[in-house]
């Protein structure tokens, strides 16, 4: 592999002089002359059926310029589809319910309505003011109890999806999709097996907890047009579903991304924006639409819950036999839930020769979940990695030799089918074996040890870039891929490489969808890795521009001339040389023309990545509290582009892991969310942690210029399972719910039924 | 969202900043609507924006003299709106009142502590006070003042119910006053919490013993409870038993078993009624351990 | 109901006509153009609003604006002297401190403060000085280093 002076290196974030200012501007810092605030008006019912709402008492107050409800929406027809990433579409038909409820409300919190006026304490009172007459239905809340027969369905309309055959169900139901993928005999499997283990484990909704609220401004032209300010994972995605739900032509919409304040995946669908853009067009007046902490935690789209039970038998000499699960995950209140993407995650670090993986994609009345960080990943590697600890117990085999016993390789086939191409995870898994954080002996009463391994299949899809050459001789990047944390500065990182020039001397921009190159939305772990490719293919690009014009000036053909410290020089006689500068000067002069590099990605392989965290814990035995006094995550991560990014992306991850294994949770009570501020919705804080120590591997992926792995997702998988198992060591009891919270492990380590705790409200514990 | 709005919204309110007392005596009792005195804020801005108060008229004391004194002089003074972290940075109180010094510096953030104060941790009445317990258990007075003139009643008398006090229409809270710390005593307070900070009490237990001259036995003790009961209670059966006795596991644990009789507590999302009674226990063991250390000299 | 307040803000004196129901937050950002402090909750849990009033930091959200009548705000705008960055945001910069930058604003201002009573503060100082302060991305590690750099970096200027 090439020598890079800039990839590989702890480049600080190019664009960190404006965040630790404060000038950087994200969603709800929009200021327009003129604007409108709007206010979402919600159910205060998790289902019912919506029999009238009146908005003239809110229309009536003076200083309010709008309301709406769903009839101000163009109307969609029932299956209605618009692209979201690659092959997989959303259904927009159920977007515009969530957008707002027309009919029926299927979630607390649902809107019914919005309101736009001229400051915002008018627009809440008007919202106030919206008279809504309900008809509240029987709400169903828990993922196993919506599959019985006799439960309230959330669509009277729904019938379920036998995925292999593409029927549907005679009879309505709350499980929209039913999915099964089998492999070899499992029943052969568990007869040679010394030990069989199965067990169900349990896990709660949780929030992405994103910072920043949901913040967007919609402004009608003069002419018509409409643009829009949005901080979304994606503004070419945000515009494909407007497109579709407000029946716009592209060409009349313009998207402009704001810096965003934290998304993991739960800022990729419009939900907002819809509502902005028509009471903008209603008022004539820009208007803008900031919602609530409380708002964000109760009906923006948290991560999925999930039940799932797990079956293994393996020998005593610690290879895996058979394995079966079945993945039941909740995907709120309407289809979509990352079920798929559990079986993946949780199965992926296995050679399985026999398997039956099951899933079940489950409605409730909850809000309709969003992607959370390696969507499905965290519930089903919780699952499977606690059980996988507890069969290694059963047959007297050390947790990370059975691993390594059966850890898959290059070659193997994933659950759901595909070949792995090359992966590091034995490599990761022997890096682990001599690691301190596992060979230093553990001391000390109440204390144990647990190791986990994670996955995820990183991302792909369409990544764009365009590098131009200015007259200066530097490059300015142009690309339409919204930064969540940091691919500004990898992108530069590669085309500094690339064009050998000094990152100072690269600026990078995120155009909006009228300027820059198409590109889908950022998530998955898939930006670093597709723009990887568009950024170096954009940088041939130039480098063959220049080149054709140094061939010209040395009277040499193209192939001739190499580029080397801002230097083309015929290779034959290095003396017959041009500078970048003098091109690049030349570039802007009449007669020669601007040099425009493009380049552009769309089906790039999975680069696989394998993660294993080692969580060393304490328990306060009267009180159940958790201490983590060490904690390791080890990556596959290819090739670290930026190794302090790298590093601050796992310690993230691990951290909202950690924070979903131990004290994050949805508490519902009759479908509405008990716990919706961050005080009570606890995400970890500074003190609760150690330092995160991470060890990367960098096996190279299988394509790309520079063999990266898409790093963002996997740290998050391991933790609920780390943490499960090292409780285990330090109690000798066992967890099989999320969060592992005080009181669940209090009344657990007491022998308390399944770790639930007496005379609490249904899912909450604490 | 049950109630008629939602989201983080204030009903309109008149706003004043009286210079001294008198004068918002005055307008708290002449208000024709709700009308509420305002310390750091940090309640009741968050309970007006969720609606769970909505005064017509809100009064600042914090440019009121009286309210702000802290000093140690025959006990100690602390204004009403004197925020947490004075309080907890103020050396007589880090020397001698360490349990009250402990719980200003766990009330929410150093962001909330600089705002918060201990009048309003008081006026509040939320059972899950945390700086009340330790000043109960000091044996602090509430110095009052009202259209009708001072009055003064012991802080255990003052709370009524989770947030209802026995503040009459026109009082406002001046000032806690601490009695000087006799010898060979000590106070501790601890609560729980799932997280390290920003979290609400789940529990919270503040101990105070008086010990003989020799130091071998307790003369006195006073156990407060945290969110555990609609208001702060005492673990009055638990004090008694002390009395007299000498300090050890055995009868530490006791105390803890005891205390526990005197929580009567819900269960909520931050925890289960039975969880609560557990902790209880742990708590009262804990900080009559450490409040016996102090007594003894032996911790700070 | 509305008032006239005075407030300097980084130094330089405002007016504004305020709604009683503003919090300082508000009108930082809507009235004055202060965008940096941000609201993340609304309800002093984050952080992210984090300013010094009088010289205590303070959640921006939890303080109305008629309270601030006459008082001294600095926000994280006013932390950088004349175009050159406070050591604080040179070490978060240099220590991959921020990922999505949102929350940024107030762990200045937090660490600012912690450095300011307490020149040489250990981890658990530094955590315990931040835990009002949320952040999601980085999982704290390269804030509580970047805040260890910045107290070097004070120390040796000092």
């Amino acid at each position: 592999m090439a020598e890079y002076s800039v990839i590989g290196t702890s480049l600080a974030k190019v664009d960190a002089p404006e965040r630790v200012t404060g000038k950087a501007t994200y969603g709800a810092d929009l200021d327009l002359p003129g604007m409108l605030w709007a206010k979402l008006v919600r159910s205060p019912h998790a289902h019912a059926r919506i029999k009238h709402i009146d908005t003239s008492r809110a229309k009536a107050l003076p200083g309010v310029k709008a309301v709406i409800t769903a009839h101000d929406l163009p109307s969609l027809p029932k299956g209605a589809t618009a692209p979201l990433v690659g092959e997989v579409s959303i259904d927009m038909s159920a977007i515009r319910e969530i957008v707002m409820a027309s009919d029926k409300v299927r979630y607390h919190g649902q809107v019914v309505a919005a309101v736009a006026a001229t400051d915002p304490f008018i627009a809440e009172e008007a919202a106030g003011l919206v008279d809504v007459d309900y008809e509240p239905l029987p709400v169903v809340e828990d993922v196993l109890q919506a599959m019985q027969p006799d439960a309230p369905l959330v669509h009277e309309d729904l019938h379920t999806l036998e995925e292999a055959t593409q029927e549907r169900s005679d009879q309505p139901s709350n499980v929209s999709t039913h999915m099964v993928y089998t492999r070899g005999d499992v029943e052969a499997g568990f007869t040679v097996a010394d030990a069989v283990v199965e067990k169900t484990y349990t896990t709660q909704m949780v929030h992405q907890g994103y910072l920043e609220p949901q913040a967007c401004a919609a402004r009608v032209e003069p002419n018509g047009r409409v643009t829009l300010w949005t901080s979304a994972q994606g503004h070419f995605t945000v515009r494909t579903q407007l497109v579709t739900l407000l029946g716009l032509p592209a060409s009349q919409l313009k998207v402009v991304p704001m810096e965003i304040g934290g998304g993991f995946g739960g800022k990729a669908l419009a939900l907002f924006e819809p509502t902005a853009i028509v009471l903008a067009q209603k008022t004539s007046r820009p208007v803008k639409l900031v919602v609530s902490r409380e708002e964000v935690l109760r009906a923006t789209g948290p991560g999925a819950p999930a039940v799932i039970t797990v079956k293994a038998g393996a020998t005593k000499d610690g290879k895996i036999t058979a394995l079966t699960t079945t993945m039941r995950y909740d995907a709120g209140a309407f289809p979509g839930s990352p079920v798929a993407r559990g079986l993946l995650v949780g199965l992926a670090p296995y050679k399985l020769d026999n398997m039956v993986a099951e899933g079940f994609d489950v409605l409730t009345n909850k809000p309709r979940v969003q992607a959370y960080r390696a969507p499905g990943g965290t519930p089903a590697a919780f699952a499977v990695e606690a059980l996988m600890d507890a069969l290694a117990d059963e047959i007297g085999v050390d947790p990370l030799t059975f691993r390594q016993k059966n850890a898959a390789e290059e070659g193997d086939t994933l659950p759901l089918g595909m070949p792995l191409n090359r992966i590091g995870l034995t490599e990761m898994l022997k890096q682990i074996e001599t690691h301190p954080c596992w060979t230093t002996p553990l001391e000390g009463p109440h204390r144990g040890r647990g190791l986990a391994l994670g996955y995820w299949i990183g991302g792909s899809f369409t990544s764009s870039a365009e590098v131009k050459i200015n007259p200066d001789a530097t490059a300015s990047i142009f690309v339409g891929t919204v930064d969540l944390t940091g691919t500004r500065t990898t992108i530069s990182q590669m085309v500094a490489d690339e064009l050998q020039l000094d990152p100072q001397d690269i600026t990078i921009t995120v155009g909006d969808t009228d300027s820059a190159p198409f590109a889908d939305l950022s998530g998955g772990s898939r930006i670093t890795y597709t723009m990887s490719a568009a950024a170096h293919q954009a940088s041939q690009d130039v480098l063959t521009q220049l080149k054709e014009r140094a061939a010209e000036k040395l009277k040499v053909s193209v192939d001739e001339v190499e580029y080397q410290a801002k230097r083309f020089r015929a290779k034959n006689d290095t003396r017959n040389e041009v500078s970048l500068s003098e091109l690049a000067r030349e570039s802007v002069a009449w007669g020669s023309g601007p040099i425009i590099g493009k380049g552009s990605t769309t089906r790039m392989q999975p680069a696989h990545a394998y993660a294993a965290h080692v969580a060393d814990v304490e328990i306060d035995p009267e009180t159940g509290k958790v201490t983590i006094l060490r904690y390791t995550c080890f990556q596959d991560v290819g090739k670290a582009i930026n190794p302090t990014q790298v590093e601050g992306q796992i310690q993230g991850g691990a951290v909202q892991g950690i924070g979903w294994a131990l004290n994050e949770e949805y508490i519902f009570d009759n479908g509405e969310l008990k716990n919706a501020s961050l005080l009570d919705y606890r995400c970890p804080v500074a003190l609760d942690l150690p330092m995160i120590e991470t060890v990367l591997t960098e096996v190279p992926a299988s394509e790309g210029p520079y063999g990266l792995r898409g790093v963002g997702e996997v740290p998050i998988v391991p933790p609920g399972a780390a943490l499960a198992n090292a409780i285990y060591r330090a109690t000798g009891t066992r967890l099989y719910e999320l969060p592992m919270n005080p009181e669940r492990i209090f009344w657990a380590t007491r022998g308390n039924g399944t770790n639930g705790s007496p005379g609490t409200n249904g899912s909450g514990g604490a | 969202m049950s109630k008629e709005k939602e989201g983080l919204s204030v009903d309109a309110f008149e706003y004043a900043a009286p210079q001294n007392l008198q004068d918002a005596v005055a307008l708290l009792a002449e208000a024709s609507d709700e009308a509420r005195p305002l310390a750091g804020g940090t309640d009741l801005i968050t309970q007006m924006k969720e609606n769970r108060h909505s005064p017509a008229l809100v009064v600042d004391v914090k440019k009121i003299p009286e309210l702000n004194v802290l000093s140690y002089e025959a006990g100690l003074h602390i204004g009403a709106a004197v925020s947490c972290t004075q309080i907890a940075e103020f050396e007589p109180v880090r020397v001698h009142y360490p349990a009250l010094a402990e719980a200003c510096a766990l009330i929410g953030s150093y962001q909330i502590q600089n705002r918060a104060t201990l009048g309003g941790n008081f006026c509040n009445a939320a059972p899950s006070a945390d700086a009340v317990p330790p000043a109960v258990s000091y044996g602090a007075t509430l110095v009052i003042a009202g259209p009708g003139g001072r009055r003064e009643i012991p802080s255990e008398d003052f709370f009524v119910g989770p947030g209802q006090t026995v503040l009459e229409k026109g009082e406002v809270l001046v000032e806690i006053v601490l009695p000087p710390p006799p010898p060979h005593s000590g106070a501790a307070y601890l609560r729980f919490i799932p997280r390290e900070e920003m979290d609400i009490a789940v529990a919270g237990v503040g101990s105070f013993v008086q010990l003989s001259p020799d130091t071998r036995t307790c003369e006195q003790a006073r156990i407060v409870l945290a969110a555990v009961a609609p208001t702060p209670v005492r673990a009055k059966e638990a004090e008694a038993f002390l009395a007299g006795q000498s300090l050890d596991d055995t009868t530490i644990a006791q105390a803890g078993e005891l205390a526990s009789q005197a929580a009567s507590p819900i269960s909520d999302v931050r925890g289960s009624a039975a969880y609560r009674i557990e902790l209880v226990k742990v708590l009262t063991r804990r900080t009559l351990g450490k409040a016996l250390e102090r007594a003894k000299g032996e911790a700070s | 109901m509305k008032q006239a307040i005075e407030l300097n803000v980084n130094g330089e004196p405002h007016a504004a006509l305020v709604d009683t129901r503003e919090t300082l937050l508000d009108t930082l950002r809507y009235k004055l153009g202060h965008m940096g402090p941000k609201e993340g909750c609304g309800n002093g849990n984050c952080g992210a609003c984090t300013v010094v009033l009088n010289g205590a930091v303070v959640n921006a959200c939890l303080v109305f604006a008629v309270e601030a009548a006459g008082a001294d705000v600095t926000t994280v705008e006013g932390v950088a002297a004349e175009g050159t960055l406070h050591p604080v945001q040179q070490a978060f910069i240099e220590h991959g401190a921020l990922q999505c930058g949102f929350c940024t604003p107030g762990f200045i201002m937090s660490a600012k403060a912690l450095l300011e009573r307490n020149p040489n503060p250990s981890e658990p100082e530094i955590r315990l000085a931040i835990s009002g302060n949320l952040c999601r991305c980085t999982g704290y590690d390269k804030i509580v280093r970047a805040i260890q750099a910045a107290s070097q970096a004070l120390s040796q200027t000092a």
